[in-house]
């Protein structure tokens, strides 16, 4: 409850600066809250394939690179031989950008939903591999000589001690990486195909409809709030059985 | 005590550790024989081996050479009916009381209504019956000790091994715990080897304590304490004399220690 009215505080603020800074600026390409506002529910219905095939395609990605990198990344931290191997390949992919290979993408996946999401999905792949491989090293050895005693082999090892450990890292690596999916997926909705809320932008943008593209990228901003929200929901519920 | 045959047999049990700083020694020559239902302590200085001697036991380190039997067959991985608890418990922060003590039955996959009657029972023998639903991280120290002893009660053990498993309490209580440790022996009859830097723990709990020396581990003497086993022996002059005896092979080693040094020093 004081969440939300803490949202709903924001909300106004941010509301106010942008009246303040759309009234002083007072150019066409930042047209004011009082004349954006009412236009969602006029484009409320063109919006809604746009927004959810957003949601789709960065909730799928994000499904798809944590599926790959989880089970990697904790295999990894667990194995000093397997690091040795894999540490300098990571410390050398990990910092590019991968949204430099978007035009290999589109050549090689074409324009549908295929190129986005592998693109979300590789840069949400690095991200947890690299934090559940760090935190996988650290789980305490005594926990894990511990249950080994009694009689655990591998399988129950990670199952009650080294996935249970990383899953906080997990949820914080997700949550933060979020405003990076949603970014790139702005980028590559906007650079090709003719869907999404990245195209609902940049296309209001073509057609000088200034009002139409802050609804876009209004609808954009609520998809990443909605999506940090989920994560860090899931968060404090883990944070919360793991402090009591 | 129903006592007969060796529950657990070390024989010229010698382990090497490699490290990037090269091979180390931890034990040399180590033997012992418990015979079942034995209480036996182990007291040293750190670094002497004690925690090795204890892995080894339980099946979780391999000895570089020499045997560990436990009962009557060499041991090469955990086995089911030896209890481990370790100097800080290894209880999971993320699962219930009642979970961490059901972990050994768990891992076992036994029936759920096993599980809970067994687990239940055993929380219940160490006083921890109405916090089942709590977290670890809730717990005092003491009842987190007790949290780790339900965990091994439920496994029915003839072998329990303890790593120093008051040490984290502080005086008052570790005096009470020590009486709990001797209860459940009575109550239960397993053979157990606890290990301790405490003298009066040594001579509270053990019937016979291995004294080790350090660097490379190896029993230094042997003190036998075979009037022990009451709640009041702290009172009698027998425990007294064992804690004397005890001070005296502990002093006696480090000043052989001390001239080893020095000679190292002079070498």
């Amino acid at each position: 409850m004081r969440r939300l009215l803490g949202y709903i505080g924001a909300l106004a603020a941010i509301l106010v600066f942008w009246e303040l800074a759309a009234l002083l600026i007072n150019s066409p390409a930042l047209p004011t809250p009082v004349a954006t506002i009412p236009l969602f529910g006029q484009y409320a219905l063109k919006l809604a394939p746009d927004f959810a095939i957003s949601l789709y395609r960065v909730v799928l990605a994000m499904l798809i690179g944590t599926a790959l990198a989880m089970p990697l990344g904790l295999v990894i931290g667990r194995s000093e031989r397997l690091n040795t191997f894999f540490a300098p390949l990571l410390y050398l992919l990990y910092p590019i950008p991968k949204i430099v290979f978007l035009p290999v993408l589109l050549i090689l996946l074409g324009l549908g939903d295929a190129p986005k999401v592998v693109l979300i999905a590789l840069t949400i792949f690095f991200q947890v591999l690299v934090t559940v491989r760090d935190a996988a090293r650290t789980v305490p050895e005594a926990a894990i000589i511990s249950i080994r005693s009694l009689g655990a082999h591998s399988f129950d090892v990670y199952r009650h001690v080294v996935v249970p450990a990383c899953l906080p890292e997990l949820i914080t690596a997700l949550r933060i990486s979020s405003g990076t999916a949603i970014a790139i997926l702005f980028f590559a909705e906007a650079i090709a195909g003719s869907t999404g809320l990245g195209y609902f932008i940049v296309d209001s943008w073509a057609m000088i409809n200034y009002p139409r593209m802050f609804v876009g990228i209004i609808a954009m901003a609520v998809l990443g709030v909605l999506l940090y929200e989920c994560f860090d929901l899931l968060e404090r519920r883990l944070l919360r059985q793991k402090a009591h | 005590m129903a006592a007969e045959g060796s529950i657990l047999t070390f024989q010229g049990l010698t382990l090497d550790y490699t490290s990037a700083a090269g091979s180390i020694t931890a034990l040399s020559g180590v033997g012992f024989d418990l015979q079942k239902g034995e209480p036996l302590v182990l007291i040293g200085p750190s670094g002497c081996g004690k925690t090795s001697t204890l892995l080894l036991a339980a099946g979780l380190l391999k000895p570089t050479s020499g045997s560990v039997m436990v009962d009557g067959a060499a041991i090469t991985r955990p086995r089911e009916a030896t209890a481990l608890i370790l100097q800080e418990y290894g209880l999971l922060p993320w699962k219930t009381v009642f979970e961490n003590a059901a972990l050994g039955l768990r891992i076992r996959r036994r029936a759920r209504a096993e599980i809970s009657e067994r687990t239940l029972a055993a929380l219940a023998e160490v006083g921890l019956a109405q916090f089942a639903k709590n977290y670890p991280d809730e717990l005092s120290g003491g009842m987190r000790q007790r949290l780790a002893l339900a965990r091994a009660l439920t496994l029915d053990a003839d072998l329990l091994l303890m790593d120093e498993p008051l040490s984290a309490l502080d005086a008052m209580l570790r005096e009470g715990m020590q009486d709990n440790l001797l209860k459940l022996w009575h109550a239960r009859g397993h053979a157990q080897v606890l290990v301790t830097h405490s003298v009066e723990e040594a001579a509270f709990l053990g019937r016979r304590i291995a004294v080790f020396s350090a660097r490379p581990g190896r029993i230094q003497a042997w003190v036998d304490n075979p009037a022990m086993g009451e709640l009041d022996f702290r009172s009698t002059a027998a425990y007294q004399d064992c804690c004397q005896e005890l001070r005296e092979a502990l002093r006696k080693q480090s000043q052989y220690e001390g001239v080893s040094q020095e000679e190292a020093l002079h070498a």
